[in-house]
Parts: structure tokens; C-alpha cells; sequence
């Protein structure tokens, strides 16, 4: 697969990032270190480069009608200005892929991970119906992350849209250092924080205005390493690791974002059994000793495999090794005592609720 | 990035030091900028034997986990402590304070497999 760049490429060779091959996308892992960049973004302020993500406009009369049948949220509770986290599921159950849901005016904008782009589009396809059109602008649309409790704070010197009534998961359409962009108050870190959607032409210019403006509040620029353990901490669940078409909603912990009382869509009968018969969970697991659990670790009890490690990595916020994984019930409640086979040696490890990190500025 | 010209390397990134009867290992500069910021270090105990090629230790790091690769064959005769408290003396001084263990060599002749700074610069490329 011929590497892609993104239309901020040239700006992270300049800042010295450890640029990799992420999904076919030309991205900086890190800038100065992981846990620098994610201490900036808990404590003060980072800014992501995410223009790997796809995005899709969904419009004509029946598109509400279609995302309703093809999503598991309820897109009729949406109004103009909202956005909603969601998930498209297999008739099995199984996700296709998380996306978020923005409605604009007469249309809606979905974000897919990137590594999804081609089997989401194809999905969406196969299943339009009525009047619906369906385009992939994701080539056209840069977008920044700019997350952390001062985030705001940089991004208002930018703006006249008054930052502080957009509430979390909700958006607005304006300009950022002069150029149109859609601002969203959504993320993936659990800190205060704000998207910029704009034209792949002019995300430069944002770029650099926004890191101006953030150098005297410690604003650094953060790699797909911290984003990691900055989602990592909060239980954000990550496509082709905590979940993917093997996984259901339900037991993944995104049951909130099931609506299982709207009329018939995808997956909907999968769900109702699954909900009835939850097998396993993915919980939090903390380890209570010197050691770091992996993607794929086996999770035991008495000598017995109970579940499996989905992401894992050492906490920069905690200072301690912390996993994401599916564990059989009913060893999935918190307080259990669980061992981690990592690389064959046992390690404990403890259940605690989820979100790891617990003093996110989110909804300041 | 930084490839001293007095070091010796192997294409697991890692780096020897030929002293008078002692040789100094550790990973390059490439290795640490590669792993990101380094956590933990397993190494053997002094008086352990390790042979060429094989795993004697791992290295972790926040997102990754790596084993370490013997350069040589030898017996160990000296593991940098300091790196319990301070693993990110890998991150920060590779080639100096990050070193990793001191091996008294069991076969000269595995030395001239290893690779010249020159070689290494070209192979990590």
C-alpha cells in the first residue's frame, strides 16, 4: 500500500517527529516522548494531528431514516449542532466499525477510523436505500485535536465563536485564525477539548496559527503514542484492538450507545441475545506489581484462562501497568484478583472501574 | 542521530564496546529513539553466561516491549544498576551512562562479525 501523507506531514519532519506508517498514513508517533506529551495534554495542552481520519457526508431526504437502520445509536435524538458517538454492527453483531455522528444542516457527517475507511464505505453502500447520497470527502478534510484543560483557552485567541457554549459533544461552524472550520467540543483523551474539521488546503494555517497561540501555555505538539495511553486511561475503546467484528457492542461496555428500544437495525436481535446472555466484559485491570500487560496477554484465575488483554500499556498518569481486556464473567467485577501471563511470567493484577485516570478536565 | 565511530554494532541495534578484557554493551541511539521513553530493563545477574544471538534481557517501553539481543557470547561480569531507578538513561545517554552489562568475551573471533559505526549508519538508513 502506497504511504499516504497528511497535509500536516511536512510540519512534524519539522518538528522532529518519529514519523511511522499508521494504517497507511504517514504519522508522528512522537515528538519529545510519550510521557511529556501526554503530562502536556493532562496538565496543560497537546495538539493532534488526526487528519487520518475518514469522513463521510450522508445527505438526501431518507438519510436519518438510513443511519437510523445502519448505526445502533439513535440518530433522531440528534439536532443541529450535536454530535453522537456510535458504532455500525454486523447483523451478528460484531462492529464494523466506532464512528461519530455530526448533524449539520441538512446533512450528516460521519468519522471512521482511518484503517476502516474502504470496508465502512463499502458497508454503507451495500445497505443505501431511498434517497440517500453517500460521499467520502475524507481526502478534502484535515483535522487537529487540540486537547487539555487550557485547551480553550489557546483556541478562543483564535476565534470569535464563543468557545464556552459549545458543550461536550456538541459543535459549531466558524473560523479559526481566519479560516473556516467546524469546531467540535469532542475528543479522545477525557480532557477539555475541541476538534478542528477544515480543507486539507488550510489545516497548515490553522496548524501553525493554533501552535502560536499555545506556546507561552505549554502547548506541545502530541503524537499517536500519548493518544494511546491518553484513551488508554480513560477506557476509550480502540477499533482492531478492544473491539472489531469478533466483539458485540454489549460486552465491550458500549451498551449506552445501543439503543436497544428503537425500531429495527443492524444487529438489533444480536444485541437482545447478547444482552441476555453477556459471556464476558471488557473491564479495566491495574497491575498490583512491577509489570506492563500487552495486546494479546492471556488473563488467568486458579491456573485457568479467563480472558484476554486487549491493549495494555504502562500509565504515565498512574506510574503503573494498566490493561484493557474481554474477561469471562464473573470474574469481570471490580476487586477481582486476576493473573496476567505476560511473555510467560504471572503477574497480578486487580479489576477497578473504569475510567483508570479519574481527574480529567472533560466537562470543565 | 549519533553513531560514535569507536563502537562496535549488530543489526539488533545494539552496541560493544571493546575495553581491555571487557566489553561494554548497551543499545544505540537509534534503538532508544525507536522504543520511545524506556520504563523498565530486565537483565541477567552477574556471573550469567550469554551466548550470541540469544535473548538475555527485555527492554520495555511505554507503547512497546523488545528483547535484547546478545552481540557476543561471555560471561556477565557487571549490570548498570542505575538503570533500575533511571531507565531513561537509555533514552537520554545511550552510548554512556544507558549502557547495559559488562561481558568478559568467551570468543574473540565474534568480533569481527560485528558491524563498524560506518556500516551500522548505513544500515539503519
Amino acid at each position: 500500500m502506497k504511504e499516504k501523507k497528511t497535509p500536516l506531514y511536512d510540519r512534524h519532519i519539522d518538528l522532529g517527529g518519529n514519523v511511522v506508517n499508521f494504517g497507511g498514513f504517514l504519522l508522528p508517533t512522537q515528538y519529545s516522548g510519550i510521557n511529556q506529551e501526554h503530562n502536556a495534554v493532562r496538565s496543560k495542552a497537546g495538539i493532534f494531528d488526526v487528519s487520518h481520519m475518514g469522513e463521510f457526508i450522508i445527505s438526501g431526504s431518507d438519510a436519518e431514516k438510513f443511519l437510523q437502520k445502519i448505526t445502533v445509536n439513535d440518530v433522531s435524538s440528534l439536532s443541529k449542532g450535536e454530535a453522537q458517538y456510535s458504532a455500525m454492527c454486523f447483523k451478528n453483531g460484531g462492529i464494523v466499525d466506532d464512528l461519530l455522528i455530526y448533524k449539520k444542516e441538512n446533512v450528516f457527517m460521519l468519522v471512521v477510523n482511518a484503517a476502516n475507511l474502504e470496508n465502512d464505505l463499502e458497508w454503507l453502500k451495500s445497505h443505501q436505500e431511498g434517497d440517500v447520497k453517500i460521499e467520502d470527502i475524507s481526502d478534502k478534510i484535515g483535522l487537529i485535536a487540540v486537547q487539555g484543560p487550557r485547551s480553550r483557552a489557546i483556541l478562543q485567541t483564535l476565534t470569535d465563536t464563543t468557545l464556552s457554549n459549545i458543550q461536550f459533544y456538541h459543535f459549531a461552524e466558524g473560523r479559526v485564525g481566519g479560516k473556516e472550520a467546524m469546531i467540535a467540543r469532542t475528543g479522545y483523551t477525557g480532557e477539555l477539548g475541541f476538534e478542528i474539521y477544515s480543507s486539507a488546503n488550510e489545516i497548515g494555517e490553522i496548524w501553525d496559527a493554533i501552535m502560536d497561540a499555545g506556546t507561552d501555555k505549554g502547548l506541545e505538539p502530541a503524537g499517536l503514542g500519548c493518544r494511546d495511553t491518553l484513551r488508554m486511561e480513560m477506557k476509550f475503546a480502540l477499533y482492531g484492538n478492544d473491539i472489531d467484528e469478533t466483539t458485540n457492542p454489549i460486552e465491550a461496555g458500549l451498551g449506552w450507545i445501543t439503543k436497544l428500544g428503537k425500531a429495527d437495525f443492524i444487529g438489533k436481535d444480536a444485541f437482545l441475545y447478547a444482552k441476555a446472555n453477556v459471556t464476558r466484559r471488557l473491564v479495566c485491570l491495574e497491575m498490583t506489581e512491577r509489570a506492563i500487560p500487552r495486546n494479546g496477554c492471556p488473563i488467568l484465575m486458579n491456573d485457568e484462562i479467563v480472558g484476554t488483554i486487549t491493549s495494555g500499556t504502562m500509565s504515565p498518569s498512574l506510574e503503573k501497568g494498566i490493561g484493557i481486556g474481554y474477561v469471562n464473567v464473573p470474574f469481570h467485577k471490580s476487586g477481582t484478583e486476576l493473573i496476567v501471563d505476560i511473555r510467560g511470567k504471572m503477574k497480578s493484577a486487580i479489576v477497578v472501574k473504569p475510567p483508570f485516570y479519574k481527574n480529567g478536565s472533560l466537562m470543565d | 542521530m549519533n553513531t560514535p565511530d569507536h563502537l562496535l554494532y549488530t543489526e539488533e541495534h545494539e552496541w560493544a564496546d571493546y575495553k581491555d578484557d571487557v566489553v561494554v554493551i548497551g543499545i544505540t541511539d537509534y534503538a532508544q529513539s525507536q522504543l520511545g521513553d524506556v520504563i523498565f530493563i530486565e537483565l541477567p545477574d552477574v556471573g550469567d553466561e550469554i551466548n550470541l544471538g540469544d535473548a538475555f534481557g527485555e527492554i520495555e517501553a511505554v507503547k512497546t516491549v523488545s528483547e535484547l539481543f546478545a552481540p557476543i557470547s561471555g560471561t556477565i561480569t557487571e549490570v548498570n544498576e542505575a538503570l533500575d531507578d533511571s531507565p531513561e538513561k537509555v533514552n537520554s545517554d545511550p552510548f554512556d551512562e544507558g549502557w547495559l552489562i559488562k561481558v568478559t568475551p568467551s570468543n574473540p573471533e565474534e568480533k569481527d562479525e560485528l558491524m563498524n559505526f560506518l556500516s551500522y549508519e548505513e544500515f539503519v538508513s
